[in-house]
């Protein structure tokens, strides 16, 4: 096949039919009158009163909220529409990095729409809620042996909640040392996830950026620098965000552990590394797991997730509750729960606790698809799945360091990457013409979703690429050849990248005017 | 081993030639001391089949409300969520993407947070929502910290009316920032206004109320805002959505923020998530909002389109300094509560929230008719009423089940002996009649079995 004849187009001289039609809301398809719900009568015996002899006016709405009028086939259109104007991981590759875009498995959802996970009340009691808790109990079990520490909690709704709970439980584990006066700050490194620094500022504490050495790894040096009785933790993930493995691993959590601070590991990249490598081996005391990462958890467009946290022995006592119990139960053979019942446990069984990190027990739901997720695979499965994508990340940059994107693309610290790596378009810029948006939005074109751009910081025109072991070759050589036509058209044209999309539902968007003046509601008249 | 990944032996050896490796293993550039040398300590994989019984046998253990009939509340209620929120969320296009951060190919979602933000914002009457937070209670704790950067100051006081989870969240939240907390109590089942003119002063970064509060009273905002901004605070109230519908808003009574639980917006209530929090604001707090928000704007060829705005504000751009530092958060469970919203429509929520009322009220004659049973305040509600007894409150949920009713929530010591009982749609008078029938047999029962022992509380 000739690279003409794989491009994209590469004008927008004739709009699309899904470009010539103008963006609707829900609200301006709203019709006065029309309804979808029928909402049941009361049936309270005597007839119905009027609401205000319920409730007194003073307290009554004085109009009705301006939710659209709209009936169910015009709901069902219209949000099937707006779905159109997604891109999807079920569409093509996704290899945003940090981000595992692998495939979601239906099963999982079949599973948690089961009534028995779907309609069951948190406020159950527990007695009632056995499957639950020892689904809970279960994936605990499973996260502890994959992370290497003993002790976990599900509840952290997010990788920045399990972050914050980490750094709470830093304080509370040196307030029962005497030293929280002492303690404000916390290392990260400078190639470390936003939400890295913005959870240390959130729960009252310090940051203090830790330089990346030639490698790409930890700056030994600085650490050894940083390092003082000032220090509550430092915050790391490894592999780290440049897709590199750490060497000094043992040391750099050595330093701080002797300089009495906590080490919290961050598990976006766990990926890398199920079945061969364990944070907790790795001397961490508290790592977070995304479960809408490593297992499989689908992203939602932005959610929902969970990040529980799996701790050492020394951090256990100030765990988040409340906290599930198994307990051996006397009398076995009741043919429910044979040998053991679950318990839920609150502060008066855990004194020590930080607390409660939210309501009820966490997101639920997804501890259900993650299980399922993990049952799936077993262990075997979990470590075949990171060397795939492992192998898999090699693979495409292999592809990477051929041709035009070897000479435009350098991989922006030369060492082996595990499940991601990072390139740089710092060269292209100079060459071409075009950076690393550029090359982004023409990928769109080629209907496949760019790597993660811009991140990390500390790499110029960053293009940070991780492609999960779901993928193909097919689809990793087919990625490789997009970049590569890209490129090649650029040497013709770099305006074509430039004002690139061309094909996709709207083209580039004025962000900064929405930034200037901010229209974050519609307005109902 | 899995049918998720799809790389052969043969294709192996052959990337590996590529790569220039000799095998897997030595691409894994970990030092040995590091290196996990035996297999993972968890059972083999199974089939499809397999986990899909091992996890149904599960779900057979748990009393759901399908199983019984569920007068559970205290945050998350069991309405009925129709099928198209399933038949549309379950769609690869919103299902499987990440966050909208290429705006061109992420036009169906951020067109759905921008629909969602109106929605919320009609229903508090607040100039600004954000696209959603992880839910209930830490969406409280988040706007204590927005409110320690309004207004630089670092104590809260908070309503007893709170639900516990979420004041126990906002404690948390506040061993961080940090922040003190004082509490005010109830009177008559609202917050004591006498007191909480005490309890406010000019240290005070924001009051705490819930709207209607943990035992079912619709609180008076306004006179509770007057108290909070005379002394220079802002106003929190946490609120239920589907009370919104009929309630005065927040926004309108001088709250300075409005959040939430949004399950009861057709979210399934999974044992307790994911669902969404949500957040809405004053419009001077346009620059202090945490969570992601859609902004509408326009692409290069002049056609309307949505990006996320205001993303100085975020962790990804602004890292220590940013406003919060949320990132993955519940997007799916605000498009399903968008879509819930707009099939109640204007006037479907109006009807939802007039019949609670009315079948509320309904129960609380009921149940409070019933010997023993006593009203713990006589407030107006909407959907939760607290009633006190003296007998067991374990022993009365017990005896409830056994006959198929989860009567409602222990209110716990701090309220007395006693439970919460939540309507919704879908608790007909028949079921409220059956359950004042249980609830009267389970009172005799523990009263003549003299195991009465006054002050036991789970």
């Amino acid at each position: 096949m000739s690279e003409a004849s794989v491009n994209p187009p590469a004008t927008a001289a004739v709009p699309t039919p899904m470009q010539r039609e103008r963006a609707t809301t829900i609200f301006e398809r709203s019709v006065p009158g029309r309804r979808a719900a029928a909402i049941p009568a009361s049936g309270v015996p005597g007839g119905d009163v009027p609401i205000d002899e319920l409730i007194p006016p003073a307290l009554l709405r004085s109009r009705p909220a301006g939710l659209p009028e709209v009936s169910e086939p015009e709901i069902v259109r219209h949000y099937t529409r707006l779905s159109r104007r997604n891109f999807d991981l079920d569409s093509g590759i996704y290899p945003l990095g940090s981000c595992t875009m692998k495939h979601n498995p239906r099963l999982n959802e079949r599973v948690a729409a089961l009534p028995g996970h779907a309609r069951l009340h948190p406020a159950q009691a527990p007695a009632r809620a056995q499957g639950a808790l020892e689904l809970i109990w279960s994936l605990e079990r499973s996260l502890s042996e994959i992370c290497g520490l003993p002790h976990v909690s599900l509840l952290p709704s997010a990788g920045s909640h399990g972050e914050l709970a980490g750094l709470l439980l830093t304080r509370a584990f040196h307030a029962a040392g005497g030293e929280a006066e002492l303690r404000t700050r916390v290392l990260t490194p400078d190639t470390a996830h936003g939400t890295n620094p913005a959870s240390v500022t959130m729960a009252g504490y310090e940051v203090v950026k830790v330089a990346t050495n030639d490698e790409g790894g930890v700056d030994l040096d600085d650490l050894r620098a940083k390092t003082d009785e000032r220090v509550a933790c430092v915050m790391l993930t490894n592999p780290n965000t440049l897709g590199l493995f750490d060497r000094n691993i043992a040391e750099i959590t050595g330093i701080v552990r002797d300089a009495g601070g906590t080490l919290y590991y961050d598990g976006a990249n766990l990926n890398a590394i199920m079945g061969h490598s364990r944070p907790g081996d790795m001397g961490f005391d508290i790592v977070h797991v995304n479960l809408h990462k490593s297992f499989s958890q689908p992203h939602g467009g932005g959610g929902p997730g969970a990040g529980p946290i799996a701790v050492s022995d020394r951090i256990e006592p100030y765990l988040p509750v409340p906290r599930v119990a198994r307990v051996e139960s006397g009398d076995a053979g009741n043919g429910d729960a044979p040998g053991a019942r679950f318990e839920l446990r609150g502060a008066s069984d855990h004194p020590e606790t930080i607390g409660r990190l939210r309501g009820f027990q966490g997101n639920f739901g997804v501890f259900v698809r993650s299980y399922a997720y993990i049952l799936s695979l077993g262990g075997d499965g979990l470590a075949e799945a990171s060397e795939t994508a492992v192998l898999n990340a090699n693979y495409l940059l292999a592809r990477m360091r051929e041709g035009r994107a070897g000479r435009y693309l350098p991989i922006a610290f030369d060492r082996r990457p595990m499940h991601e790596f990072v390139l740089s378009a710092s060269p292209a810029g100079k060459e071409l013409g075009i950076k690393t948006l550029d090359i982004a939005k023409r990928l769109l074109d080629h209907n496949m979703h760019p790597p993660t751009v811009y991140f990390p910081l500390l790499v110029d025109e960053a293009l940070m690429i991780e492609p999960t072991e779901t993928e193909t070759r097919e689809s990793l050589d087919g990625f490789a050849d997009a970049v590569e036509s890209i490129l090649a058209e650029a040497e013709d044209d770099p305006e074509i990248a430039r004002q690139a999309p061309y094909t996709t539902p709207v083209r580039r968007l004025d962000e900064a005017g929405a930034a200037r003046n901010p229209v974050v509601r519609q307005d109902l008249g | 081993m899995s049918g998720y990944t799809s790389v052969t032996d043969g294709e192996r050896r052959e990337m590996l030639a590529t790569i220039g490796a000799a095998s897997v293993d030595e691409l894994f550039d970990v030092p040995a001391g590091v290196r996990l040398d035996r297999d993972l300590e968890l059972p083999d994989g199974l089939t499809e089949a397999e986990v899909y019984e091992r996890l149904r046998d599960l779900a057979a253990r748990n009393a759901d409300a399908e199983a019984e009939v569920c007068f559970l509340g205290a945050g998350m209620y069991d309405h009925y969520a129709p099928a198209i929120v399933d038949a549309i969320v379950s769609r690869s296009e919103f299902l499987t993407p990440y966050t909208p951060y290429q705006p061109e190919i992420s036009q169906g979602g951020l067109q759905a947070m921008f629909e969602f933000q109106t929605a919320m914002s009609e229903l508090t009457g607040l100039p600004l929502a954000s696209a959603g937070l992880y839910e209930g209670p830490s969406a409280l704790a988040s706007a204590g910290y927005l409110a320690i950067g309004a207004t630089k100051r670092r104590r809260f006081v908070v309503s007893a009316g709170v639900n516990p989870q979420s004041r126990e969240t906002l404690a948390t939240y506040s061993g961080g920032y940090p922040a003190a907390i004082a509490e005010v109590g109830l009177r008559g089942g609202r917050t004591d206004l006498d007191a909480l003119a005490d309890a406010v002063d000019g240290e005070t970064a924001a009051v705490f109320v819930q709207y209607p509060n943990f035992l079912g009273a619709i609180e008076d905002l306004e006179p509770i805002a007057r108290i909070a901004h005379a002394a220079g605070a802002l106003l929190i109230a946490a609120c239920d959505p589907i009370a919104l519908g009929i309630l005065r808003t927040p926004g309108e009574a001088g709250a300075d923020i409005a959040v939430g639980e949004g399950q009861p917006l057709g979210n399934r209530l999974d044992y307790g998530g994911p669902s969404f929090g949500f957040f809405c604001a004053t419009e001077a707090q346009i620059r202090r909002m945490p969570g992601r928000i859609a902004g509408e704007t326009t692409d290069v060829d002049g056609r309307r389109g949505f990006v996320l705005a205001l993303q100085t504000r975020e962790q990804h751009i602004r890292r220590e300094k940013a406003t919060h530092n949320i990132c993955t958060a519940q997007a799916l469970n605000a498009l399903a509560g968008m879509i819930y919203l707009s099939w109640l429509g204007r006037r479907g929520l109006v009807e939802l929230g007039e019949l609670l009322v009315r079948r509320t009220a309904y129960a609380r004659e009921r149940l409070t008719a019933i010997a023993g049973v006593e009203p713990l305040h006589d407030a107006p509600v909407v959907r939760e009423l607290a009633i006190g007894f003296d007998a067991p409150v374990d022993a009365v949920l017990d005896h409830c089940a056994a006959h198929g009713i989860a009567a409602g929530v222990p209110l716990g010591e701090e309220h007395g002996n006693g439970l919460l009982v939540a309507i919704t749609e879908q608790r007909t008078v028949a079921q409220i009649d059956r359950l004042a029938e249980v609830l009267a047999a389970a009172l005799e029962q523990a009263a003549g079995s003299g195991k009465r022992t006054a002050g036991a509380i789970a």
